[in-house]
């Protein structure tokens, strides 16, 4: 039957399972803005930024494991989308971008909104596509959704000219993909699987790296199987945060430039590091010529080119996560490994990294642990980048799969409410919380007019202490307290928040906290909660630049830590 | 691990915006091409690539697993230590007078080059070789004086029976570690 590009664009994304689409309509994109009130089961949920139609689509991505939607027209609203684009590629998430084109007889012209999209995001999708033949339309959605979702998931975009979406053309839906060039590594090398498992049974201090893969892979039982048997701590990257319980015994929290004190000490002193789902990215490795100094590294990850990319690696395996560990788990044996674990344990005691100070002080990290102690954990975490961003990894204890979304690698401000909005999007029944800076809140603010147009009860707690608050520490802590360009005048985002009809609140001291948060979770909406928090608070424990995991700098009394 | 050159030869879908995506990846992750030809292969819709870049054999081994990300390449593979017939053609037009001219055409012929054009005052060489034989063949005509020279870059094939072929997904192996 024939039918127009836009319809056969609509019933392509309906039979891969798509009912949210997040975008801006307009000129290259009203034919298919025409056509979308005809499939009532497309929910398009109006942003008021592009920037935010591709972070939410992140969100919801990230929160339901299912391919997020995004949909701008050409030119502006195109490269709007770029920095959400970017976003999900560096931390592996699948969307698929859709975007208007000029009609194809003005391509390359120079036309009214007209801008090479293929071109621009050549290196920030996993792949994209200009449609030029309308009867080529639905082959290109079903493999945009397959690449999306499959291997390494990432952004997929589809450049859709607009006179393509007016044109009729046959519609049938493939049922497969044919992508010669397309390879999927998910099982592992049966050898290579053996091998690691011989080197956990004989380790005597390994350590668990869990990454990202972890979670994409939904590999929570394998990977809790496998420190289990064998009793290995576990570290996670930041965006490995929620692959494994936080309050199990065996969880010694993040490590990295961030990390706790004895998740460095237990990476700088294992003898096995098993990583895996994660890329070795320089902010969890610190200086690579000093990581893991003594350890031999097993690395499994789907995607072979990340294999030795950073960090020499002595026994890759290259596949998914879940198929692996199913895999190796039947060859591992039960250890105790009491000594090491008491060892670390003797760490985490001499080094409480994340101990709050009891003062009257606001403390930002108190604000993070009552929002904690409020949801019990029962929320999906979605933070901005920066102090918040790793007050929020450090002192909520994430102990359910899929409840910390960050922009991790891309470490992009103003993700936080969009992502949240898409987050909240994909999981109506579950608490969402939006933890912002006061900076990165500003950079997509004008979400909160979405929040309010779709009726999102997303919790907003802006964490402000007035400052670029990452940049001031730096300022601080490494350029001799030279602030430049760090002090906000902010608004008063109580009253911004009462302008978008969404309700809020100001806490300026410690002990209206609880209240506060309670007030939030009780209301049936959206809320807004502006914590004005201790201004020049830094974040600890603290890797300095150029060096290794084995310097980590502690508070109160900034101690060098290096006992390997 | 010191550097040396290495001969990539990818498999590609011959489709617009391939080369973009070669070209742009190279820019991208800092891996520098000596050079790159490409045209089409033996099989339809293909095309074959060879490329040459210079690394250590780690570098090297990232260029091609990044290659071999890109949806539209079908197989790479690094052929640097294999068993190869590497080949590159140069068009070489060279200062000639009356009296140079025999001079020019008794070097063309021990190079077993051929001469392709020839006006009052130039002629054009045309060589295939290794890059060895096809630099000497430079040098030595540089002496009556150079006016422009192209090269196509190294193209480069296997020996014998080892195609590097479309292999069907279910017959791939998965070879890594």
């Amino acid at each position: 039957m024939k039918k127009t590009g836009a319809q056969i664009l609509c019933e392509s994304l309906i039979k891969e399972g798509v009912e949210v689409i997040f975008g801006i309509p307009g000129g290259a994109v009203l034919p298919l803005y025409d056509t979308l009130p005809q499939y009532p089961q497309l929910r398009h949920i109006l942003v008021r930024h592009e920037q935010g139609a591709a972070y939410a689509a992140d969100g919801y991505a990230r929160a339901t494991h299912k391919a997020g939607v995004c949909l701008a027209t050409s030119g502006p609203g195109a490269t709007n989308l770029v920095t959400g684009i970017a976003n999900a590629y560096m931390d592996s998430s699948p969307i698929i971008g859709i975007t208007g084109q000029v009609a194809r007889p003005f391509i390359g012209q120079d036309a009214f909104q007209e801008i090479d999209m293929t071109g621009i995001t050549l290196p920030i999708t996993k792949h994209n596509y200009l449609v030029t033949d309308t009867g080529e339309l639905a082959r290109i959605v079903k493999e945009a959704f397959y690449i999306a979702q499959t291997g390494r998931p990432g952004p997929v975009l589809i450049d859709i000219p607009k006179d393509v979406q007016q044109e009729e053309a046959e519609f049938v839906y493939p049922e497969k993909v044919a992508l010669p060039g397309y390879k999927i590594f998910s099982q592992g090398h049966s050898i290579q699987v053996k091998r690691a498992a011989r080197l956990i049974n004989e380790a005597e201090k390994p350590v668990i790296l869990a990454g990202r893969g972890v979670i994409i892979s939904q590999a929570y039982d394998e990977l809790k199987e496998l420190a289990e048997k064998a009793q290995i701590p576990i570290v996670s990257t930041l965006l490995g945060i929620g692959s494994f319980p936080e309050n199990h015994i065996l969880n010694f929290g993040m490590l990295g430039i961030h990390g706790t004190a004895y998740a460095n000490l237990a990476v700088q002193n294992a003898d096995l590091l098993i990583a895996i789902g994660m890329r070795f990215d320089d902010r969890a490795t610190a200086n690579t010529s000093g990581f893991a100094p003594l350890a031999h590294i097993i690395h499994i990850d789907i995607d072979p080119a990340e294999i030795g990319k950073n960090v020499p690696v002595d026994t890759p395996i290259v596949g998914d996560v879940k198929n692996v560990l199913q895999a190796m788990n039947k060859e591992i044996e039960r250890r105790d490994h009491l000594d090491w674990l008491s060892q670390l344990d003797q760490w985490r005691y001499e080094h409480p990294s994340l101990e709050i100070e009891e003062n009257d002080k606001l403390l930002p990290q108190y604000v993070i642990r009552q929002i904690y102690e409020a949801t019990q954990g029962d929320a999906i975490v979605v933070t901005g980048i920066g102090q918040n961003q790793m007050w929020a990894a450090q002192h909520f204890v994430y102990t359910k799969p899929d409840s910390f979304i960050s922009s991790g690698g891309l470490g992009s401000m103003g993700f936080e409410l969009p992502g949240a909005i898409g987050a909240k999007v994909g999981c109506p029944e579950k608490m969402v919380w939006c933890i912002a800076g006061d900076g990165g809140f500003q950079m997509t603010i004008q979400e909160l007019a979405t929040i309010t147009q779709e009726n999102l009860a997303v919790k907003i707690a802006i964490i402000n202490n007035g400052y670029l608050g990452m940049i001031r520490q730096w300022q601080e802590l490494f350029y001799k307290h030279r602030y430049v360009a760090a002090k906000l005048w902010n608004p008063d985002f109580v009253k911004i928040a009462e302008a978008y009809d969404i309700p809020g609140t100001r806490v300026k001291h410690r002990e209206e906290v609880i209240s506060a948060i309670q007030k939030a979770i009780d209301y049936p909406g959206p809320f807004l909660i502006d914590f004005v928090v201790e201004p020049e608070e830094n974040v600890y424990p603290i890797v300095p630049p150029g060096e290794s995991l084995s310097k980590t700098l502690e508070i109160p009394k900034p101690a060098i830590v290096d006992r390997y | 691990m010191s550097d040396t050159k290495h001969t990539l030869v990818a498999l590609v879908e011959d489709k617009p915006g391939v080369l973009t995506r070669v070209a742009s990846l190279f820019r991208r992750r800092g891996f520098n091409i000596q050079s790159l030809a490409v045209g089409h292969s033996e099989q339809p819709g293909l095309s074959r690539m060879t490329v040459v870049v210079n690394g250590d054999s780690t570098e090297v081994e990232q260029v091609r697993k990044q290659l071999d990300k890109l949806i539209n390449v079908i197989r790479v593979s690094d052929i640097t230590g294999e068993d190869i017939v590497a080949r590159e053609l140069a068009l070489i037009k060279v200062k000639a007078t009356a009296s140079t001219r025999s001079e020019i055409i008794q070097i063309v012929d021990i190079f077993r080059a051929t001469i392709v054009d020839v006006s009052s005052d130039s002629v054009t060489v045309e060589v295939t070789g290794d890059e060895d034989k096809v630099e000497s063949l430079i040098k030595l005509l540089g002496g009556f004086g150079i006016k422009e020279v192209t090269k196509t870059g190294r193209v480069a094939l296997t020996r014998g029976n080892t195609p590097l072929k479309l292999i069907k997904n279910k017959e791939r192996r998965n070879t890594y570690g």
